[in-house]
C-alpha cells in the first residue's frame, strides 16, 4: 500500500528516512516547538492585555482602577456596563455609524461597479485616459482634500448631515473599487461575453446577471474594505458633523471620553461597548475580513 | 475567412453598443469622483495662495506666504521629524516584528490560525479606540504601566504628558496596532513561495537559519516592499490616534503633518494654510507612491 500512495518520490523518501527528525518539521519556520510557542505567547500577551484591562477595568469602581489595577474586580460592576446598554446616546451613535456604513456600501458598490464593467468590458473613446484618471485617487491623501471638501459640503447644504459623510466617502472609494473590481471582472471567462453577444444579450444585461453574480467574492472585499473604513472613519466626520444626535460611534466615545474625563470605569465600559460590534464582526466572518483587507492591500 | 466577415458587423455592432453603454455606466463615477475627490485637491493648491477664512470674499491672494510660514513653522518642523521617527520605527521594529510572527505562522502549526486573528485584531479597532485604551494604558494614576512602573518601586509615570516620552508611546501604540496587518502581508507573500525550495534546500542540507535567509527573505522582496510602502503612506496619514492619545501636546510635541493641519488649518479656519500643508502632504505622497513604482518596474 505505502508502494502505491508515495510511487513517485523515492529520494525524497530515502533521504528523509536518513534524517527521521527532519521530516515532521515544516520547512519554511525556522523555529518549532517550545521555543516558537514561549515568542508567540509572549507577543499574544502584548496584544491582549490593553484589551482585556480595558474590559476588565469597565467592570470596577474608579478606586479599585488604582488599588487593585492588575487583578479580577473584587466585585463585578455591571451597573457600568448597563448604564450604557441603557442609554439613548449608546445605540444612537451605533445607529448613526451603521446607517452612514451601510449607505456608503450600497452606494460604493452601486457606483463602482458599473464603472468597473465599463473599464473591463467595453470599448470607447479615451478608455486608458479616464481609467488612469481614476487611479490617480489611489495616492491622494485624504487629508489634502479635507478643507476644501468642507468648504464644498457647506455650500450643498450638506454640513452637519450622514450625506456630507457618505459622499465623500463614496468618491474616495472608487479608486480602489474600480480597480479591483475591473480586475476581478476582466478575469471571468471571455467566452462568456462573447456567447452572450452572440446569443442576443445586451451588454446590461450581462453585467447584472452574469457578471455581478459570479463575482460575489470581490464584491464582498470591496464591501468589506469599504464597511471598515467608514465605520472607523474619524476626521471627516470630525469636521462635518457638529449635533451630537448625528455623531457615529467614533465621534460618540470621543464625546463621552471628553464628558467623563477621569471616570475611568466608564470610559472603559463605553470603548469596550463601542468596539464589540467591529469585534463581533470580526469573530463571525473573519476569514472574509482579513483575505478582504489584505488582499485588497496587495492587489490594490 | 467566410466566418470572419459574417461575424464583423455584429462585432461593430457591439462595439457601438458597447460605447453606448458606457455612456450610461460610467457617469455616475466619474461625477462623484470628480466632485469630490480630484476638484477639492486642485481647489487646495488654489486656497494654497489665499489668506482665507472660509467665510469673507477669497480675495486675499498672498501668493507663497502660506508655504514660507509653514516651513518657518517651529512645530510643523517637529511634526515632519515624527512622522520620519513613525517610518523609522515601523521599518526598524514593526516589519522584523510583523516577518518573525509571519515566518512563525505560516505554516498550520499549532495555533497558527488563532495566533493570527489576535495578532491581527488590533488593526481592525478604529483608532479612536485604539488611542483611547492606550491613553488608559498610559494615564499616571490609573493607568497599567504606571502602576507596573511603581510596583518595581518607581514614582507615578505621566509618560503622555511627558514631552521626551509622548511620542515614544504614540510610536509604541503604533507598533502594537500595525504589526498584524503587515504580519499578515507576509503570510500571504509566504504562500507564494514554492514549497519545493525548502524541500530541496533541506536536502542539501541547509538549516533553518539558511533557509530564510536565502529563501523566504528573497521571494519576501515584493511584499517586503510593498510593507515598507504601506508604512510610510501609512506614516504620512498618521492623525486619527493622534486625538485621543495627545492631541498633538503636550506643547505641541506629538503632532503628525495632519494632525498638525486639522489642529492649525481646520481648528482655526485658516483654509488657505491649512490648504498649503495640504498640497505639502499631496507632494509627498505623490513622490512616495512614484518611488514605489520605479522600485517595482526595476525589480521587474
Amino acid at each position: 500500500m505505502s508502494e502505491i500512495t508515495v510511487p513517485h518520490r523515492p529520494p525524497v523518501g530515502a533521504m528523509r528516512s536518513r534524517r527521521p527528525a527532519k521530516a515532521a518539521v515544516p520547512l519554511s519556520t525556522p523555529l518549532t516547538g517550545l521555543p516558537r510557542l514561549l515568542i508567540l505567547f509572549v507577543v499574544a500577551g502584548l496584544v491582549v492585555v490593553p484589551l482585556l484591562a480595558t474590559v476588565i477595568g469597565g467592570f470596577k469602581e474608579l478606586g479599585e482602577l488604582r488599588t487593585n489595577p492588575f487583578g479580577l474586580p473584587k466585585v463585578w460592576h455591571w451597573e457600568n456596563y448597563w448604564g450604557i446598554l441603557d442609554s439613548l446616546r449608546y445605540w444612537r451613535i451605533l445607529g448613526n455609524s451603521l446607517y452612514i456604513s451601510t449607505v456608503t456600501v450600497a452606494l460604493t458598490l452601486a457606483v463602482a461597479a458599473p464603472a468597473a464593467f465599463a473599464f473591463a468590458h467595453l470599448r470607447f473613446f479615451g478608455e486608458r485616459y479616464l481609467f488612469n484618471y481614476f487611479i490617480l485617487g489611489l495616492t491622494f491623501p485624504f487629508a489634502t482634500a479635507i478643507l476644501p471638501l468642507f468648504i464644498k459640503v457647506r455650500d450643498l447644504g450638506l454640513l452637519d448631515t450622514h450625506w456630507g459623510i457618505i459622499l465623500p466617502q463614496v468618491a474616495f472609494n472608487q479608486a480602489f473599487s474600480i480597480l479591483l473590481m475591473r480586475n476581478a471582472f476582466r478575469a471571468l471567462p471571455s467566452e462568456l461575453l462573447d456567447a452572450a453577444l452572440v446569443d442576443g444579450c445586451g451588454y446590461i444585461r450581462f453585467f447584472v446577471s452574469i457578471t455581478l453574480p459570479l463575482s460575489r467574492p470581490i464584491l464582498a472585499t470591496v464591501g468589506v474594505i469599504s464597511f471598515v473604513m467608514s465605520w472607523n472613519n474619524f476626521l471627516l466626520p470630525l469636521v462635518v458633523i457638529n449635533t451630537n444626535s448625528k455623531y457615529p460611534w467614533t465621534l460618540g466615545l470621543m464625546d463621552y471620553q471628553g464628558e467623563f474625563i477621569v471616570a475611568w470605569q466608564l470610559i472603559l465600559a463605553f470603548i469596550t461597548l463601542t468596539i464589540l460590534p467591529a469585534m463581533l464582526m470580526f469573530m463571525l466572518a473573519q476569514k472574509h475580513i482579513v483575505s478582504g483587507l489584505t488582499a485588497g492591500a496587495v492587489k490594490g | 475567412m467566410a466566418d470572419t466577415t459574417a461575424v464583423s458587423p455584429g462585432r461593430q455592432k457591439d462595439v457601438r453598443s458597447g460605447a453606448l453603454t458606457a455612456l450610461i455606466f460610467l457617469p455616475p463615477a466619474l461625477t462623484v469622483f470628480t466632485l469630490f475627490v480630484i476638484v477639492p485637491i486642485v481647489e487646495a493648491g488654489w486656497y494654497g495662495f489665499y489668506n482665507w477664512n472660509g467665510l469673507a470674499a477669497l480675495d486675499n491672494f498672498v501668493g507663497f506666504e502660506n508655504y514660507r510660514q509653514l516651513f518657518a513653522n517651529k512645530v510643523f518642523g517637529h511634526a515632519l521629524i515624527n512622522n520620519l521617527l513613525i517610518i523609522a520605527v515601523s521599518l526598524l521594529i514593526q516589519l522584523p516584528l510583523a516577518l518573525a510572527m509571519a515566518v512563525l505562522l505560516a505554516d498550520r502549526l499549532f495555533g497558527a490560525v488563532a495566533f493570527r486573528m489576535l495578532f491581527f485584531l488590533p488593526y481592525i479597532l478604529a483608532e479612536v479606540a485604539a488611542g483611547l485604551i492606550w491613553r488608559f494604558m498610559f494615564d499616571g494614576d490609573y493607568g497599567l504601566i504606571s502602576h507596573a512602573w511603581q510596583a518595581l518601586g518607581g514614582d507615578p509615570l505621566f509618560i503622555l504628558a511627558d514631552r521626551n516620552w509622548a511620542f515614544a508611546a504614540v510610536l509604541t501604540v503604533i507598533v502594537w496596532k500595525y504589526f498584524g496587518f503587515h504580519m499578515m502581508l507576509y503570510i500571504a507573500g509566504l504562500q507564494n513561495i514554492d514549497a519545493s525550495l525548502y524541500e530541496a534546500a533541506a536536502i542539501d542540507g541547509a538549516n533553518g537559519w539558511q533557509r530564510f535567509r536565502h529563501i523566504t527573505l528573497p521571494g519576501l522582496k515584493p511584499m517586503i516592499l510593498l510593507s515598507v510602502f504601506f508604512s510610510i503612506l501609512g506614516s504620512l496619514h498618521f492623525f486619527d490616534m493622534v486625538v485621543p492619545l495627545t492631541g498633538g501636546g503636550p506643547l505641541n510635541s506629538t503632532h503628525t503633518i495632519v494632525s498638525f493641519l486639522y489642529y492649525f488649518g481646520v481648528g482655526r479656519m485658516r483654509i488657505g494654510f491649512g490648504s498649503a500643508v495640504g498640497v505639502f502632504l499631496f507632494v509627498l505622497c505623490v513622490v512616495a507612491a512614484f518611488g514605489y513604482k520605479r522600485l517595482l518596474m526595476r525589480d521587474e
